[in-house]
């Protein structure tokens, strides 16, 4: 009982803090400080999902959200200005449509089952097969693993391909010289990457 | 002025300059180990190609953007790509040249269907880290690059 209050007590304060942090990011108009605000907010949600067991979901999170999506985030910064720009004015139309949707899918959370509820219907499909016969089909002992690489094989590599996908655009939209050395003229490096 | 204001900053501090240098080998070999480790472990090709890429990007915060380019040319990184996307469809071709279904690893090993899992996994997991890491990495040039101009 002790246990659960000290854990649950950590994720109130960690919630907190992320709600704390989206709100002040929401707000903040520095560029340079909201990148590092998001980071910030990746880690947490990465001691969340750390605290739900969801070791490898924490993994990618930390990994891509707080590493990789930080530094996309100063390159980007590189190219634009560091103030964001002030609104000419506050729509309140915009707003009432925000609340609306949040007040919408925080009453959608009330139909889904308790959390770590063994009724649930996602324990009942094929989860039980995968945790009870993973070791002897697959024979590695991380079930992660197993249903990503081999039993949703399938699904990873579409994941696969729009990781692929997502470079191809990124490198037909920045060009970015990838193809051209950089003493090259700048503007045939535009034209160039645009027709490859 | 044709690097962007961060990188400059990274590249005139000596601290910084120092301990990055010092933390990139550790960095590179910490994303192998999550890349082969996987399989007991949390993480897995996704998660080790992202790594990867950090300390390649690390790299080049510190070295400059060319110092990395010179070392992994951008035709590298366009062949990186699509290779690992290629050995991950191509692991599905074999199953099926080997009698199985597209993306069955278990036809892999005619004795032991668990050891032809075992390598199918480890054979798509690297494919999945050699492609998000060459994404990543391209992405970075694709951004890095444009700034210059």
């Amino acid at each position: 009982m002790g246990t659960f209050v000290v854990g649950s007590m950590i994720e109130v304060t960690l919630f907190a803090f992320m709600i704390a942090l989206t709100l002040y990011i929401a707000r903040i108009r520095s560029l340079f400080a909201a990148a590092m605000l998001f980071g910030i907010f990746s880690l947490i949600s990465a001691g969340m999902l750390t605290l739900m067991d969801a070791v490898d979901v924490a993994f990618t999170e930390a990994a891509v959200g707080a590493g990789i999506s930080t530094v996309l985030f100063l390159g980007a910064l590189g190219l634009t200005a560091s103030e964001e720009t002030r609104p000419l004015h506050h729509r309140l139309s915009a707003k009432l449509v925000v609340i609306a949707t949040g007040l919408m899918l925080a009453w959608g959370t009330l139909d889904m089952p308790a959390y770590g509820d063994p009724d649930a219907p996602i324990h009942h499909h094929v989860a039980p097969h995968y945790l009870e016969d993973s070791e002897e089909e697959i024979g590695i002992p991380n079930v992660v693993t197993s249903v990503l690489a081999s039993y949703r094989g399938y699904d990873t590599f579409g994941e696969t391909t729009v990781v692929l996908t997502a470079a191809v655009g990124a490198m037909l939209l920045l060009g970015g010289g990838l193809t051209r050395a950089r003493d090259d003229d700048p503007d045939a490096d535009a034209h160039g990457e645009g027709s490859a | 002025m044709s690097d962007t204001p961060i990188k400059m900053r990274v590249r005139e501090t000596v601290i910084l300059r120092v301990i990055g240098k010092g933390f990139v080998p550790f960095i590179l070999l910490f994303a192998l180990y999550v890349q082969f480790h996987g399989d007991y472990g949390p993480g897995g090709g996704f998660q080790a190609g992202v790594i990867f890429a950090a300390g390649l990007i690390l790299h080049a915060l510190i070295f400059g953007l060319d110092a990395l380019r010179e070392k992994i040319p951008p035709i590298v990184v366009e062949i990186g790509i699509a290779l690992g996307a290629l050995i991950y469809g191509g692991v599905g071709l074999v199953a099926m040249l080997n009698g199985g279904e597209f993306l069955d690893y278990g036809v892999l090993d005619h004795h032991e269907p668990a050891h032809g899992q075992h390598l199918g996994i480890l054979l798509v997991e690297l494919g999945v880290g050699i492609t998000v890491t060459f994404v990543m990495v391209a992405i970075f040039y694709a951004f890095a690059g444009r700034s210059r101009q």
